[in-house]
């Protein structure tokens, strides 16, 4: 078992014996578990804890996990939270200043032992996620020390998509259900007659360093002809898909749109979908003292576009209409993101459709911010044809 | 330097918002330490005069005598917080503004002629100036020692105007709506108790009041949609703080 083929087969006890060798090498083994009716993200102990015959049932603001038959342990869609969680957590302390007794005060950054995470089970759409998170959070000047920490030592499991969800839209976001890199393993879940196993694909030399401490066999053709058939299958089954235009240009030529006024009627302003992003970065400080005034912290905490104090500048904020806040949230999402960071800021993986509690779909109102500007264009070139006409005569 | 004198006062009330204070045992050495405690009934009957820099005020005003203490302990309180429901929306006791006060009057007392009250319940804030409110019922403990904290050191609160959601997302609890299809007024709820009702399965009911931005058009739907008819979201929207989800059912 030293060697460390590309491509191997795990069964079950090769999944926990992963999960083993992980956890003796000090690693934080983080995945996808049952908890409160969801499928949640938490520190595993063991394979076990994995969802082995869970699925889920999702739409537009409603989600319900359903048996399966099968046993398997992926083949569940997004749950409420992504690896941001662990990554760029929901709050961290940056630095504490203490005043001594001459008056001077005294500064520390916080600079605590980061854990050492492995993630099982990241999606494709995911890996995505993470890439853009890392350029948000760690490309520019400005970068967040304790996410880049967090994630270098990262290892990173992915797991194929095999089953979409009804608000799953990656393909038409440019992704699609394989993982092509990105990953030090990628297992990709095959359950037939010939039995429950995963195909493992190594990604990187900690990968195959990991790999080569768990029993597997040599993949063979039956194997991966399944976990291949199961995830080009997957590409056809997304429940939703993206207006097939440039939603970068469209984003761009909506900002008055009336669909605005209409999606304002409807959104809570709650922040949800910011929240369970996982591509959303932003976070507010938090400025802490205790009752001596002798000691003071900074924490950062996320933050969402979505609140009013998120834009407030002296004398109030800034977005002080729901219009304002969703318009940019959705701008910023799938058009200026690209000026910031170079890609968009949406990946498809459909848990801000999934987790609004008012259903509001980012694809639907992708398509109708289009069908709007084509109506406004198409009435201007008939003005404007009209207006020739009228010169001619 | 002398330290800043804190007073607490109620008025219709529970006594629930200023045994919080009392509830801050591991800060209460901490907090004596920083201000001399003047006025607090429930902590001591020893009390000293006025005037005070920081006034906590528990409860609303239900008779002519709380409107008129009020304005005395405005008089002499240099920042006066109100702390709870009752002092910033009018409490449970303002579902006296939705009926008949005399006929319960008549209906509960024996002797009727005793009772002297108004027939209405308000806050604080429609009687006198407030410098700053803390929503909940009862107030959280961390929030009302940020509240006390930040006037002690001079800077503003860091007390959060948006909806339960995001505390519900940042602990990691799973949507009681989305997932479980249990009626939850959190998405329309004012942040500050830790989300702690989701956190055990059952939906927010609003006892923190309106968010700084409400939506209750869209939400009410939803509670229709998990089983509450007309009756039971009234019910669900008149508790703690239904004087102020009913200013805001009336713009509707």
């Amino acid at each position: 078992m030293t060697d460390s083929p590309a491509i191997s087969v795990l069964d079950r006890e090769g999944l926990d014996a992963l999960v083993k060798t992980l956890t003796t090498e000090g690693r934080t083994v983080v995945g996808p578990t049952v908890r409160d009716g969801a499928v949640v993200l938490s520190e595993l102990a063991s394979a076990d804890q994995l969802p082995f015959g869970w699925g889920t049932r999702v739409e537009a603001g409603h989600y319900r996990l359903i048996p399966r038959e099968d046993g398997a342990a992926f083949a569940h869609t997004s749950g409420p939270q992504s690896w941001k969680t662990f990554l760029h957590p929901q709050r961290e302390k940056l630095w504490s200043a203490d005043r001594g007794a001459d008056g001077q005060l005294s500064l520390t950054a916080e600079q605590p032992e980061q854990p050492s995470y492995a993630f099982l089970g990241v999606r494709p759409c995911d890996l995505r996620a993470i890439a853009i998170q890392d350029r948000v959070l760690t490309g520019g000047h400005y970068q967040d020390s304790g996410y880049r920490e967090r994630r270098s030592g990262a290892f990173l499991i992915a797991a194929e998509c095999t089953e979409p969800g009804a608000t799953c839209f990656c393909v038409s976001m440019g992704g699609g259900p394989a993982a092509d890199n990105g990953f030090d393993l990628a297992l990709t879940e095959v359950v037939d007659e010939a039995g429950h196993r995963f195909l493992v694909r190594v990604g990187s030399e900690a990968g195959a360093e990991v790999l080569s401490h768990v029993p597997r066999c040599q993949a063979d053709v039956e194997t991966q002809t399944a976990a291949r058939r199961a995830v080009d299958a997957a590409r056809d089954r997304m429940g939703r898909a993206m207006p097939p235009v440039s939603l970068r240009t469209l984003m761009g030529q909506s900002l008055e749109a009336d669909r605005w006024d209409d999606v304002a009627d409807r959104c809570l302003t709650c922040g949800n979908c910011t929240m369970v992003c996982p591509t959303c970065f932003c976070t507010t400080t938090e400025e802490v003292t205790d009752l001596t005034g002798d000691h003071a912290e900074r924490w950062q905490r996320w933050d969402s576009c979505f609140d009013l104090d998120f834009s407030y500048l002296h004398g109030g904020p800034v977005r002080s209409s729901p219009r304002s806040r969703y318009r940019q949230w959705l701008t910023h999402k799938l058009s200026t993101w690209y000026d910031q960071f170079d890609s968009s800021g949406c990946v498809g993986c459909g848990r801000c459709v999934t987790w609004c509690p008012v259903g509001i779909d980012i694809t639907e109102e992708a398509s109708a911010l289009h069908d709007e500007l084509e109506a406004r264009l198409r009435l201007q070139e008939q003005a404007e044809q009209q207006e020739r006409t009228e010169k001619v005569q | 330097m002398t330290a800043p004198m804190l007073a607490v006062f109620k008025l219709a009330s529970c006594d629930g918002c200023q045994l919080t204070l009392l509830d801050c045992e591991d800060e209460l050495l901490a907090l004596a330490g920083q201000v001399e405690i003047a006025h607090f009934l429930e902590a001591s009957s020893n009390t000293r005069p006025g005037p005070y820099d920081l006034t906590l005020v528990e409860g609303s005003i239900t008779t002519s005598a709380d409107a008129e203490h009020i304005r005395k302990i405005r008089a002499q309180s240099r920042f006066l917080v109100t702390i709870g429901a009752c002092a910033t929306a009018g409490g449970i006791q303002a579902l006296r503004n939705f009926a008949d006060v005399e006929e319960f009057r008549r209906t509960v007392y024996a002797r009727p002629d005793y009772i002297d009250t108004l027939a209405t319940s308000t806050p604080v804030s429609a009687h006198v100036d407030v410098d700053f409110e803390l929503r909940g019922c009862p107030i959280d403990r961390g929030q009302l020692l940020e509240v006390i904290t930040a006037f002690l050191t001079g800077r503003k609160p860091d007390v959060p105007n948006h909806s339960v959601c995001f505390e519900c997302k940042r602990r990691g609890t799973v949507c009681v709506t989305v997932a479980h299809g249990t009626p939850c007024l959190g998405p329309v709820t004012h942040a500050g108790c830790g989300a702690i009702c989701p956190a055990y399965g059952r939906g927010c009911y609003g006892c923190f009041g309106p968010s700084g931005s409400v939506n209750l058009p869209a939400l009410i739907p939803l509670l229709h949609r998990d089983g509450m008819d007309d009756r039971d979201t009234e019910r669900f929207l008149h508790t703690f703080n239904a004087a102020t989800f009913a200013e805001i059912e009336e713009k509707m």
